[in-house]
């Protein structure tokens, strides 16, 4: 469903702060694979998501969404394929807008923009339920500005518009880092049951390891711009932070350098 | 014997306003929807009224004139856009260069500085001559009329996908790029229905004046900006809707051409004006900042500022 050929991207080349963060990634992800992203700061992580949404150029590689090859296309142009949620819940949603209005522009994720009207009733009726399902609250205040919303609220609703349009490939870039723990469980097991019913590809990107050791088919790990640990099936079930730890120190040669990971 | 003179004013000033309200809303779109400072308008204002006067010299309808003085300001516009999104170069920048070039095609479209179109010789759409008429060619109403299908074809216009989508541009130029929106063409669409407005606000005010002249643009952007920040300030509260919230913009154009004229009977140089004007703006800008600097946690607005 998705794939990485060798992936490379250095920022700022030939300045004192450049900066290699993607060094020759190589990923492929099967059609319904839930897969958790960890490593230290900088590895890489939220740049390889960035480089799938097409938010740079990558310097060399491929990227294929299925079977397609999007490597030169525009972020606008493959926004058709991915559904996104980023860590700054201001980040995903507009704030002077209505729900209802940022739903509708997300329901149109793909489509041109015509002169037709932006919501329609039945379209109003859809976002209500699947608001209810959500359980926040948000069914009855369609036409509340998203500004007036709390963090988890704005991401609940970012969630909900990545998948509004069923996408290829769900892209959550550490959706959850900003919310207090309680709301972030939340926000969590509101993503693992969209993923579920809709049976999406899925990229998450986390800092917590016990999350990205609960969550999900397959786990990886970067280290400085590339993957080194691929675990999935029986043996991620099997996985405890423990053993992550020792695996990162043993392939990377150093400590797992995140205290908020340890802390988590 | 003040206040007889200040209300035989009143009529013009409000005609004034109303036409300079429709600039306005063109300021409104860029400012507050696209949140760009756009700088063209100096410059567009003066196109618009530079086309319009020329063609029905020509023996255009002035009416066709107007529609042609809408899209050479949107030409003007697109320029703005491309510069910015094409070539990279900060919108506040771009709209300045766009704005100084216009000075030499305005002139270039006028072959001089100053060009009458007398109401005598030509049926023009609005004349402060009969500003005082109970007719049906009084320009108070015709830009009433006016204005109520602009704002109408507008509302519908900002809700339609593609008005939508502007909006979100404007918004969160973030969120638009992840829901597969081309921020940059909407942009150049923007900046252009912006300058078609303002272009057609000085056609109107050309045949009004019934001259169209280089510097009739001069510090437009300012008195848009002035009419959009009295309408917010005093309208905040009760136009919510969009379409009252564009009626309010026009409302403040109108209550600024009243003080104007209030302070010129009050013994104001004129000479002294654009300072003044400039003073008031800036204070005004200056509000919503010091009030969340200085009364942070007082009262939380969330985002609601903007559109």
């Amino acid at each position: 469903m998705l794939k990485l050929e060798n992936i490379c991207k250095t920022f700022h080349p030939g300045t004192v702060n450049e900066k290699t963060a993607l060094n020759g990634v190589n990923l492929t992800l099967e059609p319904g694979d839930f897969v958790t992203v960890i490593g230290g700061n900088g590895a890489g992580k939220s740049t390889m998501l960035n480089a799938i949404a097409g938010t740079f150029k990558v310097d060399a590689g491929r990227v294929l969404i299925d079977g397609v090859d999007v490597t030169g296309m525009s972020e606008h142009r493959r926004a058709r394929f991915l559904g996104r949620v980023f860590q700054d819940p201001m980040m995903g949603t507009a704030p002077t807008m209505q729900i209802e209005e940022n739903l509708a522009l997300a329901y149109r994720r793909g489509q041109h923009r015509t002169l037709k009207w932006g919501i329609t009733k039945a379209e109003r009726e859809v976002f209500r339920e699947q608001l209810r399902a959500f359980d926040l609250g948000l069914e009855d205040r369609l036409t509340s500005r998203v500004g007036l919303l709390s963090g988890g609220q704005r991401q609940a609703l970012t969630l909900l518009m990545a998948t509004l349009q069923k996408p290829k490939v769900l892209l959550l870039d550490e959706h959850t880092a900003a919310l207090d723990p309680k709301t972030a469980a939340k926000v969590l097991e509101l993503s693992d049951a969209i993923i579920a019913e809709h049976k999406l590809t899925t990229l998450m990107v986390t800092h917590n390891m016990k999350d990205a050791i609960a969550h999900g088919n397959r786990l990886i790990m970067m280290n400085n711009g590339q993957i080194i640990l691929d675990i999935r099936g029986e043996e991620k079930k099997a996985l405890t932070v423990e053993m992550l730890l020792e695996q990162f120190a043993r392939i990377s040669g150093s400590e797992f350098a995140s205290d908020k990971a340890l802390l988590a | 014997m003040f206040f007889t003179s200040f209300l035989n004013a009143v009529p013009g000033a409000v005609a004034q306003g109303l036409i300079w309200g429709i600039m306005a809303i063109g300021v409104y779109i860029t400012f507050r929807i696209l949140d760009i400072a756009d700088l063209t308008v100096d410059g567009s204002f003066a196109t618009g009224g530079a086309t319009a006067v020329m063609l029905i010299r020509a023996g255009v309808t002035p009416w066709l004139a107007l529609l042609c003085a809408f899209l050479v300001g949107m030409l003007a516009g697109m320029i703005t856009g491309l510069l910015h999104t094409r070539l990279g170069i900060p919108a506040i920048l771009a709209g300045i260069l766009t704005q100084l070039g216009l000075y030499s095609v305005n002139l270039r479209i006028m072959t001089k500085a100053n060009q009458p179109v007398s109401v005598d010789k030509y049926s023009l759409v609005v004349s402060a001559r009969y500003v005082r008429d109970v007719t049906i060619g009084n320009p108070l109403f015709v830009i009433a009329v006016f204005l109520i299908v602009l704002i109408g074809a507008l509302y519908w216009f900002f809700g339609t996908e593609r008005g939508a989508s502007l909006r979100a541009t404007g918004a969160n130029a973030h969120m638009a790029a992840a829901q597969g929106i081309n921020t940059r063409f909407d942009t150049v669409l923007g900046l252009m229905l912006s300058n078609g407005l303002v272009a057609l606000s000085g056609a109107l005010w050309a045949q009004y004046q019934g001259a169209a002249d280089v510097n009739m643009g001069r510090g437009a952007i300012v008195i848009g900006l002035a009419a959009v920040i009295i309408g917010e300030v005093l309208f905040d509260k009760l136009f919510r809707n969009f379409a009252l919230k564009l009626t309010g913009v026009v409302i403040g154009a109108v209550i600024y051409y009243l003080v104007l004229q209030l302070v010129l009977q009050l013994g104001l140089n004129t000479d002294d004006l654009k300072l003044l004007s400039a003073v008031i703006v800036a204070i005004f800008l200056a509000v919503p900042y010091l009030k969340s600097r200085y009364f942070a946690g007082v009262k939380k607005k969330g985002g609601a500022v903007h559109a």
